[in-house]
């Protein structure tokens, strides 16, 4: 015998005759109706009863504890510079906190749960629809409207309305223009330019290039950008990285653009900008910790994994009279993230 | 039916079982780091004399030509491998940092060379050993005790320090030197029992994926003050309450969605429940 035979007999023990058609299936399912209510230990017992409302009493009056404590770890525990006392208030605070509305919740779902009234009611649905009457007085009042207004005898309101309705809405164009600059062409070009020396992150310094060591890397901005207004947004583009290694590993445009096999390749990952910045000096991979975009530094900055789509950009530099770095020129591509207008 | 669904429930493992049993992996897992986590190798400044370099060379022969070749000019290439780099001009503070860490002599071929706790050779051997591939050609030296020596750095020079890690370090070592992952199972090591010495010379050497961080692009001031900051950020209390490993998002993320929404879904159901 199968288990769904003998859960079927099952039911029909239970009393719930059903016609069964050769199909398998009934017609339609009767309404069970609800099971019969059982009722709780404190509904029949009224020492349970007590014993709930003294539960619940004293979770709300943990609560009241909490609420006190909240303001005594603030009142109590003073900063004086330490590390340990804003530690300490952190945590007293949250405690307290957590401690005066969990002891409140918990209290008041054990309230309802184990006292307040629990039988079952039903709330039937009502239809919605209206009588026929009433749908055909809503139509005739509709009608009625539409015949008093009589737009099509006066045309004149007609078009004005359509107007002034059509234009209301366009001043908010200027509304949403009026918040910020447009970007211009912040995003397509940088602080660098033709002549700029390349200086140490953040020490500062300019950089001699027989200082840079084979299998180096110097994190690099440009001279003169502290002094910016905008510092912030100008070092995340402006960002560059600075590596040494054999030449002869070097694409021919890379080593070109470089100086005895150091380039310069922007540090903002062509993905989402995160600064690409982990070198693995003996792979020449560039990996960017956001997403895991991998660049070779030996195949000119090509992505060779993960969900960047362009090259990193290099930067073309040259030396000195003196023996320092210094860009032969700006970036010749915009750096960091695809942007709608970036062709 | 509602008799069997609460048999069932008594027997099945309370909400917060999997929160507890992760914070016992975690405990013991640290707790085994901890027991195993190499000890910090005595600095020497012993000036290298003929007979030192005469002993490394034999050390050397014994130990390491096998792969770095006879005349320490680097292995033969096997499989499109080459067995071991030339060792000519890596100076004294590789063969200090690649050996006292325990990375060489290197036990098999793997992503890359594991710091070892038990380390094979004494730091007279392992001086000895750097004195003679020092003795090939130069390189960098073994970092003073002056140079390590923290004790002299300023707050300013401290938070230079910092500032200098975050730009050149915390991308692959993490924000507070705990390490993190690189491409195919490399790795950037933690930092935290990582001996003054070790990490200077790291620096200066720039081992196996790291890139070098010479006198030049990093003074040796410089390189004191990011030692003096992680030495000090290891002792600072954390004001943040627990660090949960100082990993950042994927120790918090589990922390936040394993214990978090545990604690969330064990009251919905209390919620749901018909109080007996």
């Amino acid at each position: 015998m199968s288990d769904i035979e003998r859960a079927e007999e099952a039911h029909g023990q239970a009393g719930t005759t059903l016609a069964k058609p050769a199909g398998g299936l009934p017609d339609r399912f009767e309404n069970p109706g609800l099971p019969p209510h059982q009722h709780r230990m404190g509904d029949t017992d009224p020492k349970a009863a007590k014993r709930a409302e003294r539960q619940v009493a004293i979770l709300l009056l943990l609560s009241m504890i909490g609420s006190i404590g909240i303001i005594v770890s603030i009142i109590a525990i003073k900063y004086d510079g330490s590390f340990d006392r804003i530690g300490l208030s952190t945590r007293a605070i949250g405690l307290s906190m957590f401690l005066s509305l969990f002891a409140l919740g918990v209290g008041a779902v054990h309230w309802a749960k184990t006292l307040m009234p629990d039988d079952e009611r039903i709330d039937y649905r009502h239809r919605q629809r209206g009588t026929e009457a009433e749908r055909a007085e809503a139509v005739a009042i509709l009608k009625e409207g539409a015949g008093e207004a009589a737009l099509g005898r006066r045309p004149l309101i007609r078009n004005t309305l359509v107007g002034a309705l059509a234009l209301f809405p366009i001043p908010a164009v200027f509304f949403f223009r009026d918040t910020g600059p447009l970007p211009g062409d912040d995003l397509s070009t940088t602080f660098w330019k033709a002549g700029d020396y390349l200086v140490k992150d953040p020490e500062g310094g300019r950089i001699r290039a027989a200082d840079v060591s084979l299998g180096s890397v110097v994190h690099v901005l440009p001279e003169g950008i502290e002094e910016e207004e905008d510092v912030l947004n100008q070092k995340a583009k402006a960002a560059v990285l600075l590596m040494r290694l054999e030449e002869n590993l070097l694409t021919e445009k890379s080593a070109d653009w470089g100086v005895d096999g150091t380039v310069a390749y922007s540090k903002i990952c062509t993905h989402m900008g995160c600064p690409v910045a982990l070198y693995e000096q003996q792979t020449h991979h560039l990996l960017c910790p956001c997403h895991q975009s991998t660049f070779d530094l030996t195949q000119d900055c090509k992505v060779i994994f993960g969900p960047a789509k362009r090259r990193l950009p290099q930067l073309p530099i040259e030396v000195d009279d003196e023996g320092y770095l210094r860009a032969s020129s700006g970036f010749h591509e915009a750096v960091g993230p695809s942007f709608w207008e970036r062709g | 039916m509602t008799r069997t669904l609460t048999a069932l429930s008594a027997r099945r493992r309370h909400p917060l079982a999997v929160v507890v049993l992760i914070a016992l992996a975690l405990l013991l897992v640290g707790g085994l780091y901890a027991a195993v986590a190499p000890r910090d190798a005595q600095a020497s400044t012993s000036a290298a004399s003929a007979d030192d370099i005469e002993a490394g060379k034999k050390l050397f022969l014994a130990n390491c030509a096998t792969c770095h070749g006879l005349n320490a000019q680097g292995g033969n290439v096997v499989e499109g491998k080459v067995a071991g780099p030339s060792l000519i001009g890596v100076g004294a503070a590789s063969v200090d940092f690649q050996v006292g860490t325990g990375r060489m002599p290197l036990a098999q071929s793997a992503a890359q060379a594991p710091e070892v706790s038990k380390i094979r050779f004494s730091q007279e051997q392992i001086d000895q050993m750097g004195a003679y591939i020092a003795s090939l050609a130069p390189g960098p030296a073994v970092p003073t005790d002056e140079e390590l020596d923290v004790s002299g750095v300023s707050d300013e020079q401290l938070a230079r320090g910092a500032s200098i890690f975050r730009t050149n370090c915390a991308m692959c070592h993490n924000f507070a030197g705990k390490g993190g992952a690189l491409t195919a199972g490399k790795y950037a090591p933690d930092l935290t029992d990582t001996s003054a010495k070790h990490i200077y010379e790291a620096m200066v050497t720039g081992p196996q994926s790291m890139p070098v961080f010479n006198n030049n692009t990093i003074s040796p001031e410089d390189k004191t003050a990011i030692i003096a900051w992680l030495t000090q950020q290891e002792k600072r209390p954390d004001p943040g309450g627990l660090t949960v490993g100082s990993i950042g998002p994927v120790s918090e993320g589990i922390v936040a969605w394993i214990a978090g929404i545990g604690i969330l879904i064990g009251c919905s159901v209390w919620l749901g429940m018909k109080s007996s």
